[in-house]
């Protein structure tokens, strides 16, 4: 029987990829292990092989289609005897594909589609000129606008340079930079941490991608201990200037070691700053603040966001201050709070309620040390109520601490008290149901607004 | 310990012979007030003595050009001294006051001075050997001919980080000297009860650093292997490391009891093996100095050194609005 073969999963975060090449052709007798094709992931370029022998009886996705979702069949393999005419016209028709240079963008990754409301408070001016970036893009530029504009900016982390990146944020930067500035580590977080401190200390502003978040843990004693106290226990005489950069939080059935969100266990700390974007153009406008701060700064990247396409301002030099958070959706009948990832629940339940009639105001934090309080409290004023979400574990959150600052500051304007929405107090499970109920859903932010506002 | 070495067999003129003397001896009785000032309850929490490794820094800073780095541990205060930092500032920074290098915020763990190249004074046993890696990194990128003496002991020298930054120092032929200076006790634990193999200098072999031991009780020995050190890292050959083996004749901190150790054994390195009577000797013996110089020189240390208690009594403490500045750049 003619078997269909799928359109492969190649990362844990993969939904779509390009189809870029076929190295056999119809009629071409393939064996298991055989590389039948190359298909670009949202990190890399893979090999595919065939798992089954046979004959390669048609082609159903010509080479060169982008957006070829995970699972979609890209051709038949038929056995011995079975000829073409054999196949059963089962396997969807293959999108047509199209020449690289004006290929159609890849459309959106389905289930948590971008929400696209007017943005109230926008960093540029009206009629700037914009254009779609991916976060990916957006942090890649960042960094090499910055290495431009500063000799002593360099890069080090595990597969920065040969390889390009683990997640493809360094890609072309060894090439554009060098090997001096683009530097691949051994596998040894707690060391070269301490020796990119050291040479914060020595006059470099270093970046420092951790492959992620989780594997800082090693390293966690030079980010608080050296980089974050030095330049109080000097008396100022000597800061740190250095940005620790990588993919923080859940990713995808990546397990309980490699899916925890940080932004609270960092926002804890003086003398760090934290940034946590949820755009593109936040990204990249966050980025280069960071690289340019004298201070300590985290970055906490996403994963799961670094494919998601946003509008990003084309000017030459785009920045974005700390500690400003930004309004994406007006509204009057409640507050959500969100920074990072957390964005797409807030900005999905926001759509999802005003078919409702409930007006929600969305607050994107995207530093949260400093944090805007003042935004966020000037929301709740004119709201009386307030749901924070985030992706993080709920004992001493980041939404914890804003009820406090909200209890402190704006507690005669409450109508209800504030829910926190969070990951739950569990350890991240790998099964595919579980995993879904530990993170935050937009389901349960909709739920915790319909009990603020007595729904 | 290997014997002794006389001035006449070695490179070093009897000023600067006469310097070593008066710089050791600078540093203990600096510590030797600090104990004491401990003792008075004017300075608190944690305070590690030098005295008894005074040849380490010194030798080590005899070898040290203009413009070369150090960093060290916790027990820091010999190495500030010895690079030139201010005795009223360090001593002033342990009474926790205003003239402090770190306005009384650092304390006697953690003091820097930018414009001596030290680079602290840190508290967590061996973070600044990747640290100290990274200042070389820095020099080596800015290509500015520089080195590094990162300091650590016995006890740091089994810490993970070590490896990591040796391996990383090795690979990228960083500009550093990695000085264990072996006091034999890792807090109250013996170096034989704590590691697996006695002799430190090896440690770099599987990275391909070369290692060589250096009598630490004898300046002129530790000047020696310094100079060799440099010339290494200087020619661009990467890391190198010397366990310096010393004794430190206090206890680890002012709060230590030191039951791990006999008072004979402490009495025995005093008497025999001392880094500063050894000087006096050989200054004396070859006519160098006469007993009037060394007096002389006695007497400017102890007016230097009571200067520098005066000033950590008197500078004020810090301003309350000190609390809240120097958290952001």
């Amino acid at each position: 029987m003619a078997t269909e073969i799928l359109m492969p999963a190649l990362s844990p975060t993969m939904e779509e990829g390009t189809l870029a090449k076929w190295l056999v052709k119809e009629g071409d007798t393939v064996s298991s292990g055989d590389i039948i094709a190359e298909i670009e992931t949202d990190k890399a370029t893979m090999e595919f092989e065939a798992v089954d022998e046979g004959t390669i009886g048609k082609i159903l996705i010509a080479e060169g289609t982008e957006g070829v979702k995970v699972n979609t069949p890209i051709a038949v393999l038929l056995e011995d005897g079975e000829s073409a005419d054999d196949i059963s016209t089962t396997a969807q028709p293959a999108p047509t594909a199209a020449p690289a240079q004006d290929a159609p963008q890849p459309a959106a990754a389905p289930a948590p589609a971008a929400v696209k409301p007017a943005a109230p408070t926008p960093d540029w001016p009206e009629g700037t000129p914009m254009k779609k970036q991916t976060v990916r893009e957006a942090l890649r530029d960042a960094m090499a606008e910055e290495m431009r504009r500063d000799e002593t900016v360099y890069l080090m982390g595990e597969e920065v340079a040969e390889y390009q990146g683990a997640y493809k944020i360094s890609q072309g930067l060894l090439d554009d930079f060098g090997s001096k500035r683009v530097i691949d580590t051994p596998i040894t977080e707690h060391g070269f941490a301490g020796i990119a401190v050291g040479s914060a200390f020595g006059g470099l502003r270093p970046i420092v991608e951790f492959m992620t978040f989780n594997f800082a843990m090693q390293a966690i004693d030079h980010i608080i201990n050296s980089a974050a106290k030095t330049l109080y226990m000097s008396g100022g005489q000597m800061g740190c200037p250095i940005v620790f950069r990588g993919p923080n939080g859940a990713a995808a059935r990546v397990g309980a070691q490699h899916s925890q969100d940080y932004a609270a266990w960092y926002a804890h700390i003086p003398g760090l700053k934290v940034v946590q974007p949820y755009s593109a153009s936040d990204a990249k406008g966050l980025l280069k603040s960071a690289i340019r701060d004298p201070n300590p700064v985290i970055f906490l990247e996403n994963e799961i966001l670094y494919g998601r396409s946003f509008d990003v301002p084309d000017v030459a030099d785009y920045t974005v201050p700390f500690g400003k958070a930004r309004i994406w959706r007006e509204g009057t009948d409640v507050t959500l709070v969100s920074f990072g990832i957390g964005m797409q629940y807030a900005l999905e339940a926001a759509e999802k309620l005003a078919e409702d009639g409930i007006s929600a105001e969305v607050i994107d934090l995207r530093t949260l040390r400093p944090i805007d309080y003042d935004t966020v409290i000037g929301s709740v004023m004119k709201t009386n109520r307030c749901v924070t979400i985030e992706e993080g574990f709920p004992v001493a959150s980041i939404g914890n601490h804003l009820s406090a600052v909200i209890m402190e500051r704006a507690f005669d304007y409450l109508d209800a008290p504030v829910i926190n929405c969070t990951g739950k107090d569990v350890p991240m499970p790998y099964a595919a149901n579980l995993e879904r109920h530990a993170l935050i859903t937009t389901d349960e932010v909709i739920a915790a607004v319909k009990q603020v506002t007595y729904r | 310990m290997a014997a002794r070495k006389t001035p006449s067999k070695s490179n070093v003129s009897a000023d600067e012979l006469k310097k070593y003397y008066r710089d050791m001896l600078l540093i203990r009785r600096f510590e030797e007030k600090a104990g004491q000032l401990y003792g008075m309850g004017l300075i608190g929490g944690f305070c590690h003595l030098y005295i008894g490794q005074e040849a380490v820094v010194v030798g080590l800073e005899a070898a040290a050009e203009d413009g070369d780095k150090r960093i060290t541990s916790y027990r820091d205060h010999g190495h500030m001294l010895a690079c030139g930092m201010n005795p009223d500032g360090v001593m002033a920074e342990l009474t926790g006051r205003e003239g402090g290098y770190s306005k009384g915020k650092g304390g006697s763990m953690h003091m820097f001075s930018k414009e001596k190249h030290f680079y602290g004074g840190h508290g967590i046993v061996g973070a600044q050997v990747p640290l100290g890696a990274g200042l070389a990194f820095a020099d080596k990128y800015l290509d500015n001919k520089r080195v590094t003496f990162t300091y650590f002991g016995d006890g740091a020298a089994n810490q993970g980080q070590v490896y990591e930054t040796f391996n990383m120092a090795a690979l990228w032929k960083l500009p550093v000297i990695f000085v264990i200076e072996n006091n034999q006790y890792a807090m109250g634990t013996a170096q034989r009860r704590s590691t697996s193999t006695p002799d430190l200098y090896t440690r770099g072999a599987a990275f391909g650093i070369p290692g060589e031991a250096v009598d630490g009780m004898d300046v002129l020995a530790v000047k020696e292997a310094g100079d060799k050190a440099v010339a290494h890292c200087r020619a661009g050959k990467g890391p190198y490391i010397l366990e310096v083996k010393t004794y430190r004749y206090r206890g680890h901190s002012m709060s230590d009891p030191a039951k791990y150790r006999t008072r004979e054994e402490v009495q025995k390195m005093r008497e025999e093996k001392d880094a500063i009577e050894h000087v006096r000797d050989l200054l004396l013996g070859g006519k160098h100095a006469t007993e009037d110089d060394l007096k002389a020189i006695d007497k400017e240390i102890k007016e230097i050194v009571n200067k520098s208690a005066d000033f950590a009594k008197t500078s004020p403490e810090p301003a309350l609005e000190e609390l809240w500045t120097d958290i952001y750049a």
